[in-house]
């Protein structure tokens, strides 16, 4: 008796759903197995997480912050991902958007310009700054062949020193130079009134707040969307993505194509950067401590991958793993274990790719060469590590 | 002269270079086979953690507790390596997403930081860690002393390894047999060699290595645990397996190189000596120099001629090729 893996001809819809779905199951049930191993109880650090994630007062205020730059950066990683333009650079290319798209606020506010003109701006700075930040990796693999995964992450980190280098090691624009605090601690220099961006309140759960980030980042899954599924430029990305071969001989400029797509995702992750200094930070957040702590750009990626690149599916991803990650910021301390988000981020990305096994092929137990089984796919075995 | 600026950074690159060249020679074994493991920083700070947490709980000899924490943290770094190979052998998963996964499951943010806060390692120092062995008198003589003579243990046995995979790959029966399956698997399935377990031997190989690398790390360059120590050495190591052409005497020379780089932000604040944005361009030149070294040798066309696997990251299935 062996186990065989067939091409499937035809995939069916249901597994689109039914596999990411069986991921997180799958996820949650060996994240557990990590925790009784290392001495916790799973079924309490886990309602400890749903309530602080979901249910407790303030909870989804909390999970929506946390959620906003996570749809930038997951949509980031879906538009390159998608055409096989592994851009893991949506870390640097958020910093480089809060970088510039505080320079806009911070310059415009300043002059008392109005409101939306300010926002305006500042997001067409974000995604500038973002735009170009990811474009050096777009340029060097459109003309030189080089990878751009290692190239777009080795900018991350210079990235990440040039924030540093802004607040806490000169004396830029965007740092707070007058009064007591800056000369105790450095920080960035407060947005004017103007440059901050509204919310719309619900009266649920003691006040949720809608960041206007957040209305930004689904007008950009729809955007998105409609750019790779009803233009010729998104059937071409599409063509190029599944086989570079024939997209060129069908005329497609590859070059063209490549430099389009990073800069497209790095629009969405700067984005989400100047979405953090407006929505939320109110200043440039240089501390290495800060920002460049919650890794969202390395999120974005767990949510691309789970939402299987669709734009929708990665903004509802996206609100599902902000929950988790605000309740581990909530609940890091002596009693719940750090870090174990993380571990089931990657348990989660794991099973998600062992399942696309299972959408791209038929698994069969053969008994002998003539008896020939079909085995439901249900219960295949599931990808475990 | 031995506190000269020059001799100093080659002296500290060779230390600094030395996780690189582990990580390098691990990542060159795994994409040797076709396997592009982008889980080496993942796999080194697991390696780290688990190294780290060796020392701290042996109670015996130095000797014991270090040469236990290596083998630990190679079984550790094998671990995360097998279900990356799992993942892209097996179920024939995409090679560069299921890397990224086992960085972030395994990375700063993940089972690391998770094993480092379960097992109480944060901001103590290492009971035992890795010292030079030659005598002081030794050390001290000209450029040679501190450059060859002033290294701990684990820099010896890094050279011994670069020599031992170089004849692997030239002149053993497997190591032929490895280059065949990263260059034609089917070629290779054909002449009788068994490519599954040629990839999986060899991708676990490469996290044992990746382990050692980020042992190297707790226990000789910086001997403490911090969550993300290892602070993107494992991207670096990634960089060099293609600078160096998948050679591995080359790996040595590129690991040095980037170890100076990363030497240059300590040795310039030791020495008091500030350009311009001193902290902004020395933290970032190893970062920026690998970027420019790999636009440099990645010019169109080069990749192939240069020696890359011809079957790297492209999974094999018997019936399908």
């Amino acid at each position: 008796m062996r186990v065989t893996v067939e091409r499937r001809l035809r995939q069916p819809r249901w597994l689109a759903v039914a596999v990411p779905a069986g991921s997180l199951v799958f996820a949650f049930g060996v994240a557990a197995i990590v925790l009784v191993a290392t001495g916790h109880d799973p079924v309490s650090s886990y309602r400890q997480l749903f309530d602080a994630a979901f249910v407790s007062t303030g909870s989804l205020d909390q999970t929506l912050i946390a959620a906003t730059p996570l749809a930038f950066t997951g949509l980031a990683a879906a538009a390159a991902f998608r055409m096989r333009i592994f851009n893991i650079g949506a870390e640097g290319q958020l910093y480089m958007g809060a970088i510039t798209g505080a320079a806009a606020g911070l310059y415009l506010g300043g002059r008392g310009g109005p409101s939306a003109f300010v926002i305006a701006a500042m997001v067409v700075a974000g995604c500038a700054g973002g735009a170009a930040w990811a474009s050096i990796s777009g340029v060097f693999r459109a003309f030189f062949g080089t990878s751009e995964i290692l190239t777009s992450l080795m900018l991350n980190y210079v990235a990440g020193y040039v924030l540093t280098y802004l607040i806490f090691q000169s004396e830029s624009y965007w740092r707070q130079t007058k009064g007591f605090n800056a000369t105790v601690f450095p920080t960035g220099k407060p947005l004017p009134s103007s440059a901050v961006w509204p919310g719309l309140t619900v009266h649920a759960q003691g006040g949720i707040v809608l960041p206007l980030g957040a209305g930004l980042a689904v007008l950009a899954a729809v955007v998105l969307w409609a750019l790779y599924r009803r233009t010729r430029f998104g059937f071409e990305v599409q063509v190029l993505g599944d086989s570079a071969g024939a997209a060129r001989y069908a005329g497609v400029r590859t070059r063209r194509k490549i430099l389009a797509v990073m800069a497209i995702s790095g629009a969405i992750a700067g984005l989400g950067g100047v979405s953090q200094d407006g929505d939320f930070r109110h200043a440039l957040d240089g501390d290495p401590n800060g920002l460049q702590k919650q890794a969202y750009g390395y999120s974005g990626i767990v949510v691309a991958a789970l939402g299987r690149y669709n734009p929708f599916a990665v903004v509802l991803i996206a609100f599902l793993i902000g929950g988790l990650d605000n309740a581990g910021n909530t609940l890091q301390g002596a009693d719940f274990p750090s870090g174990l988000v993380g571990v089931i981020q990657g348990i989660i990305l794991f099973s998600a790719l062992g399942g696309e096994l299972l959408v791209r092929h038929r698994v069969r137990v053969v008994r002998r060469a003539s008896a020939v089984a079909a085995a439901p796919p249900a219960a295949a075995p599931e990808a475990s590590p | 002269m031995n506190n000269s600026l020059v001799v100093a950074l080659i002296a500290s690159g060779v230390a600094y270079g030395t996780p690189l060249l582990f990580g390098a020679l691990g990542e060159l074994l795994a994409e040797r086979s076709g396997v592009l493991n982008l889980g080496v920083e993942g796999m080194m700070l697991v390696g780290a953690v688990m190294g780290f947490w060796t020392v701290q709980r042996v109670h015996g000899g130095s000797a014991l507790a270090l040469v236990l924490a290596i083998v630990v943290a190679a079984v550790a770094g094998t671990a995360m390596a097998a279900i990356h190979a799992f993942l892209v052998i097996t179920l024939r998963a995409s090679q560069i997403v299921s890397g990224l996964a086992l960085t972030i499951f395994a990375g700063a943010a993940g089972l690391s930081s998770y094993l480092g806060n379960d097992l109480n390692l944060s901001g103590l120092p290492a009971s035992h860690a890795f010292h030079p062995v030659f005598p002081n008198s030794m050390q001290s003589w000209p450029i040679v002393g501190p450059i060859v003579f002033g290294q701990n243990p684990l820099v010896y046995a890094s050279w011994v390894c670069v020599i031992a995979v170089a004849f692997y790959l030239a002149r053993t029966r497997p190591g032929l047999n490895l280059r065949a399956v990263g260059e034609a698997p089917g070629a290779a399935d054909a002449m009788g060699i068994d490519v599954v377990k040629y990839r999986y031997a060899h991708t676990l190989a490469g996290g044992a290595f990746a382990g050692i690398a980020g042992a190297t790390v707790t226990l000789a360059i910086t001997p403490q645990w911090v969550s993300g120590i290892t602070g993107g050495a494992g991207w670096i190591a990634i960089a060099l397996v293609i600078f160096a052409f998948w050679r591995p005497e080359l790996c040595l020379v590129g690991a040095y190189f980037f170890g100076a780089m990363q030497a240059l932000a300590p040795e310039l604040q030791a020495r008091n000596i500030s350009l311009g944005p001193t902290e902004l361009w020395t933290n970032s030149l190893p970062y920026a120099a690998t970027v420019i070294v790999l636009v440099v040798v990645s010019s169109r066309g080069a990749r192939r001629r240069l020696g890359a696997p011809a079957a790297l990251g492209v999974p094999y299935v018997r019936e399908e090729a």
